[in-house]
């Protein structure tokens, strides 16, 4: 793996709502990002991790294109990646490609396989019929499909294979990036492991970079080089996965772990029913885990703390005033 | 259900034949088509038809009763033959009808298609408009156009086309809206698709349908518009005739001669009564909901059709035993055995898990038991259930009635569908008390409270007056489980109650379950396709597959050392948090359809134990320790690998 | 909630000011000339002028609008040339009899709609169900101007149980009974076609609620299948029903055109048929506006009603 950046995304932030009335009055607005700096370096897996409105699947639209940053910069390659799409998304679908959760919805009905997947290979590569031809077997190959599904519509395929369709879509136009949206969620747990085993095959197969979204912990410890974990819109804690894995420093990484059920695992961390996600349309002035925190104190609640790193541990960083030591 | 319809092998095509086909199975719809045909077919051929000139007068033999010499309908004011023009006019009728129709689909659909799909501005721009038009009364618009345009049957025609337009729009920019938020959508985005395209290529052909549903069930009344706007003098204009125009002016003679004015009138409803029964036809055939009989009503309680009353001994200590269950579902001719004969007993306190994929007929067994497993398609048809020592598949409803959420009560997946949206949290409550005790309504208010209380809910006499909606994800499931609690269940069945929450919620929506189930010595039959899940709750477990136990015992045992190779497979498959670099072992293949079951071990497709004896003959499930049983014949022994 | 109904109120008001310039701008479109309309072919061209001053229809589009608007909020809808009395006594005397007319049709047909979509519902796939069905598919299908004559000729020219059109008897009568005598007729043809879609719609709802989950979660309640089905599912349903409810009246305000035709009802339906053949477009403009108006008013009280009912609207 190399130290290469390939994507920035610097200080992002994206606003739902908000703006003005035509009176002039405030809308509510909700912050799903929010001041967000991370990188993904060339030929590894970023796992993000994170509880549902946790605004990872924004951060996923907002590296592909199809959801614009209202705030902060997204870099691929040196590239502004927003501005881009603004003008052209094909030129940024050409390198970097989206795997959905849902594999079935996010397959056209009325279409064969073989249309959806001719689309990137039309509209992106401008391939000539000979060349398209091709490229489909190798990548049918790719994703251990059978040629002959080429002509079915989705409905006739299981969720595993749809997904495995979903993910030649996106290595069609030969990407450098895929970010993969909750691949696995939608699958039968005996489904999963194929389609995780196909996903790692592949990566090292045409050197992909992945950023792996889920809310699944096992599965992002599993299949990550680094690991992020989100909370309410920012990244409260980042670093190689066996470090943050290992050595949670962020409390909040802490209750996930503990949280997570596990085979022969007997109880799990329970805190009480009291803390909740903050209001999103109220949200608390300093740390937005402060509610649940064991390890609170009113400093949390006054000023949100920053990512930073630790001493002998500058790529370990965590959003908190006390974070866990080692052990 | 929808596990079921899920498994329908693959490799069958849908082809057009098929709707045809379908529609034709619609008796009425056929009688629809039959009339409607014979109408067309006859204004089409009116000028090959020996009939009089429909516009020759003939004061001599005006007002002539149907039925007579020369004039088989009769003749009207002025001695036209009313066969004729009866003719000629559904031919204008259906031209004026069918044209208005393409016009409000054309315009209607295209403002629909664009202002679902840009969303935001132009949504609200175009819909506004829309609205602005439906301000109108109906009838009052098309007479406001005719009242600028002046009377006239085309006239008629552009003010029928234009009021239905925005009916058109809003039916396709709901489905529009719809299909544009979905997945596929972005993905041909990102396959580097314009705007344009994904409109007309991926967009468009997923609402057809819906337009040409809607044109069905139009295409009827725009011709009875058009009708009554020339029976009121506005539309055709003479000599021309339309059978609205033969109506009005039959009407001024009504009281001498009626039979002017009835067969006009009947001609119209004909045309449009089999055009409606055929539109009711295309529907049917087209709206994917309607098709897999999704609008069929489920009834209160499963049917039990079984063969033979089991006699059952109750297993000591058990509070509720099943034995030999069989649930099936009759759909179009296949029958799915959801559930294949399946034994399992629950004890006070004890937490039971059944583990399986999607389609394993884990759920089904659980809905079975007290009755939940929607009819039609569901049907139990074999077993018996004991609560105690009452057969509950042998019980009357209104004793099914009185033990569901009193003896027996339920926790489903998602919190948010299963509690009433237009109901408050407390109503819910005091509902599910007073369905079983007799308190009174602040009587049960308190103790609403109390079941709040007791599940860890903030503030339980305000959480009474919260809708569902205004509760998070986890506090609607604690609700849920204080309605379970509500009558001092023996029991709780629960479907996957933690599927659906965040890692963090889930740990303490189950580490409450578990605490109460002790407190309270409730038994728990929990269903769940995470082994984590069931080690975090469970005493003991089943591992379903296919419609079967294949594997049950205690949870640690089944952990450490699991028999059946399904099992084992089925632990190894899952990440484990803590062990990264573990080898993912895939189980090749997907599971057997219910409806095509294999003589044998349904595993053994998938196996890598697999000998030829596995697929000659069912196995049975075989206790090869106390509390531990398998249906293999060729068991993984502890400590042996299995590959 | 008192907070949502002024919201709603206040949001009524753009849409009526966008009906009168949809009303202004179609009577401003007429081909022609008004003022030789109003005079008939026979108008010189002084008397054709000076109309045309009178009337203001010299002056610029947006002024006419003005002037028009300004004079509709003093109450001013202009003269009826063929009532020879003004516009807005002549369209709110005709306007109460189509309310009584429409608002008997949409109370009926909102009742038997509803009771028929339920039953059909419950029964499902039962000859109760098949029957409404069918009998709801005929209702749909049967031009109500005609039906409206069927009903003349059996039930007051053959039978002779009720009178044959009018609202009131010529000589005595006036009364209530007299009023509902006349009023029973029409008032049904009016509903049928209404009915038959609420039935429908209804019975559709029904289905759908019936197999939501949190129906499933009632009856593992232990709740009793009637308080599951008109409880439940009947709120549920409603929800859906009610903005047909609201679409209906539209349709049964449209609908009084032709039977008011039929029985001579003296609506205001019958009114604007007669007006649009005479050409007195004032009257059309100020019918039509005050019809538009009343069921803007009625869709938001249906409006209302939803959100009442359903709380994830507010």
């Amino acid at each position: 793996m190399s130290e290469e950046t390939l994507l920035k995304v610097e200080r992002a932030e994206r606003v739902f709502g908000g703006g003005r009335t035509i009176f002039g009055r405030p809308k509510p607005g909700v912050h799903a990002v929010q001041d967000l700096s991370i990188e993904v370096r060339r030929g590894e897996t970023l796992g993000v991790v994170g509880e549902s409105g946790c605004g990872k699947s924004t951060l996923a639209r907002m590296i592909v294109g199809l959801d614009r940053p209202t705030g902060g910069r997204i870099l691929f390659e040196g590239r502004d990646l927003a501005a881009e799409a603004g003008k052209d998304l094909r030129r940024l679908s050409r390198d970097v490609q989206y795997v959905f959760q849902d594999p079935v919805a996010s397959l056209n009905p009325r279409k064969t396989v073989r249309t959806i997947l001719e689309a990137p290979l039309i509209h992106l590569l401008e391939l000539d019929r000979e060349a398209r031809s091709t490229r489909l077997s190798e990548l049918m190959d790719a994703v251990n499909l059978a040629p002959e599904f080429l002509d079915r519509y989705p409905h006739e395929f299981s969720g595993g294979q749809a997904q495995r369709i979903g993910i030649a879509r996106a290595l069609a136009a030969d990407p450098k990036l895929i970010v993969l949206d909750e691949p696995v969620s939608a699958l039968d747990v005996s489904i999963q492991a194929q389609v995780l085993n196909i996903l790692d095959g592949l990566k090292k197969r045409f050197g992909l970079t992945y950023v792996f979204i889920s809310h699944d912990l096992s599965v992002v410890e599993s299949v990550s080089d680094r690991v992020a974990v989100m909370y309410f819109g920012r990244v409260v804690e980042i670093g190689s996965s066996r470090a943050v894995f290992g050595r949670p420093r962020h409390p909040y990484t802490h209750l996930l772990l503990n949280s997570a059920p596990a085979p022969g695992r007997r109880s799990l961390a329970a805190e009480d029913a009291e803390t909740e996600l903050p209001d999103p349309y109220d949200p608390p002035p300093g740390c937005a885990f402060y509610a649940r925190c064991p390890r609170r104190t009113d400093t949390c609640n006054a000023v949100v703390p920053a990512l930073e790193g630790f001493a002998g541990e500058e790529a370990h960083q965590a959003a908190c005033f006390h974070p866990h030591g080692d052990r | 259900m929808a596990e079921v319809v899920a498994t329908q092998p693959a490799g069958r095509r849908s082809g057009r034949p098929d709707s045809l086909r379908l529609l034709l199975n619609n008796s009425l719809a056929t009688a629809g088509l039959i009339v409607f045909g014979l109408i067309v077919l006859v204004a089409l051929a009116a000028p090959l038809l020996p009939l009089p000139d429909p516009d020759m007068t003939e004061p001599a033999n005006r007002l002539i009763r149907p039925f007579e010499a020369g004039h088989l309908l009769g003749t009207d004011a002025l001695g036209r033959d009313i066969l004729s023009r009866l003719v000629w006019g559904t031919r204008v009728s259906l031209a004026v009808g069918l044209s208005a129709t393409l016009i409000a689909a054309f315009f209607g659909s295209l403002i629909g298609l664009v202002a679902g799909y840009a969303g935001g501005r132009v949504d609200t721009l175009l819909m506004r408009g829309i609205d602005m038009v439906m301000a109108f009364p109906y009838i009052l618009l098309a007479l406001a156009i005719v009242a600028v345009l002046g009377p006239g049957l085309l006239n008629a025609l552009y003010a029928i086309a234009v009021v239905n337009i925005p009916f058109f729009a809003r039916n396709i920019r709901g489905i529009s809206l719809g299909v544009s938020r979905r997945e596929f959508v972005d993905a041909a985005r990102l396959s580097g698709k314009s705007h344009t395209q994904i409109l007309f290529v991926e967009v468009l052909p997923n609402v057809l349908p819906v337009i040409i549903i809607t044109m069905s069930t139009t295409i009827g009344w725009m011709i009875l518009e058009t009708a009554g706007l020339s029976f009121l003098g506005l539309g055709a204009q003479p000599p021309q005739a339309d059978l609205g125009s033969m109506l009005g002016d039959g009407r001024k003679i009504l009281f001498t001669a009626p039979h002017v004015s009835i067969v006009p009138g009947l001609m119209i409803f004909a045309l449009v009564m089999s055009i409606n029964l055929l539109g009711d036809g295309v529907r049917d055939v087209l709206d994917p909901r309607l098709k897999s009989g999704a609008l069929t009503r489920p009834v209160a309680r499963t049917a039990v059709m079984r063969e033979k009353q089991p006699a059952a001994a109750a297993i000591e200590g058990a509070v509720l035993d099943v034995r030999g269950l069989r649930t099936e579902f009759h759909i179009g001719g296949e029958v799915y055995k959801a559930v294949g004969g399946v034994d399992l007993h629950v004890g006070r306190g004890e937490c039971l898990g059944i583990v399986g994929e999607s389609g394993s007929g884990k759920s089904v067994t659980a809905m079975s038991i007290m009755g939940l497993v929607p009819t039609p398609p569901g049907r139990i048809v074999g077993g018996a259930a004991m609560l105690g020592d009452e057969d509950l598949f042998a019980a009357s409803d209104e004793r099914i009635r009185q033990l569901r959420g009193a003896a027996v009560s339920h926790v489903f997946q998602d919190p948010l569908s299963t509690l009433h949206p237009l109901f408050t949290v407390g109503d819910q409550l005091v509902e599910a008390i007073q369905a079983h005790q007799p308190l009174s309504k602040s009587d049960a208010s308190a103790k609403a409270a109390d079941l709040l209380k007791m599940v860890r809910i903030p503030n339980p006499a305000e959480r009474l007056n919260a809708y569902p909606h205004e509760l998070s994800g986890g506090m609607r499931q604690r609700v849920c489980i204080a309605m379970a609690l509500a009558n001092d269940a023996q029991i709780i069945i629960a479907d996957e109650p933690t599927t659906a929450l965040d890692v963090t919620v889930q740990a303490q929506v189950l580490a409450l379950l578990d605490t109460l189930r002790r407190e309270r010595d409730t038994g728990i039959l929990f269903i769940t396709h995470d082994f984590g899940v069931v080690s975090a709750i469970c005493d003991r477990v089943a591992v379903m597959y296919a419609g079967k136990f294949v594997e049950t015992g205690s949870t640690d045992e089944i952990l450490s050392s699991p028999a059946h190779p399904y099992t084992a497979k089925l632990i190894d498959c899952v990440p484990v948090l803590g062990q990264p670099e573990r080898r993912l072992d895939a189980i090749a293949g997907r599971p057997p359809v219910v409806n095509r079951l294999p003589v044998g071990c349904a595993f053994a497709e998938r196996c890598p134990r697999v000998e030829a004896d596995c697929r000659a003959g069912p196995i049975p499930l075989m206790e090869f320790r106390p509390g531990r049983a398998a249906r293999c014949i060729h068991p993984l022994i502890a400590g042996e690998p299995y590959v | 909630m008192t907070a949502y109904i002024a919201k709603r109120l206040l949001a009524a008001i753009p849409v009526i000011f966008g009906l009168t310039i949809i009303v202004f701008l179609i009577m401003a479109m007429i081909p022609g000339d008004p003022a030789t309309a109003i005079l008939g072919s026979y108008a010189t061209p002084e008397n054709v002028e000076k109309l045309n001053r009178d009337l203001g229809l010299d002056k610029p589009l947006l002024q006419q609008y003005v002037i028009w608007l300004t004079n509709l909020t003093h109450g001013d809808f202009g003269r009826s040339y063929t009532m020879n009395r003004p516009v807005l006594d002549e369209v709110l005397e005709r306007f109460s009899a189509t309310l009584i007319l429409a608002g008997t049709s949409l109370v009926l047909c909102s009742i038997v709609g509803l009771l028929a979509g339920i039953v059909s519902a419950v029964r499902q796939f039962s000859w109760v169900d098949k029957s409404i069905t069918f009998v709801v598919l005929i209702g749909i299908s049967v031009p109500s101007f005609w039906l409206g004559l069927l009903l003349i000729l059996v039930f007051a020219v053959n039978l002779q149980w009720f009178p044959a059109s009018g609202m009131y008897a010529i000589y005595g009568g006036g009364d209530l009974p007299d009023l509902l005598h006349h009023l029973f007729l029409p008032a049904l043809t009016l509903a049928v076609v209404a009915t038959g879609v609420i039935a429908r719609l209804t019975r559709t709802a029904m289905l759908e609620v019936l197999r939501q989950d949190y129906i499933r979660t009632a009856r593992a309640k232990g709740v009793t299948e009637n308080r599951v089905i008109y409880r439940h599912a009947f709120k549920s349903a409603l929800v859906t029903v009610i903005p047909v409810i609201g679409i209906q009246a539209g349709f049964v305000l449209g609908g009084a055109v032709y039977i008011e035709t039929v029985f001579q009802w003296p609506g205001i339906g019958s009114m604007l048929v007669k007006a649009i053949s005479t050409r007195d477009l004032l009257l059309v403009q100020g019918g039509v506006l005050v019809v538009a108006t009343a069921y803007v008013l009625f869709n938001l009280a249906a409006d209302v009603a939803q959100t009442l009912l359903d709380p994830r609207l507010r």
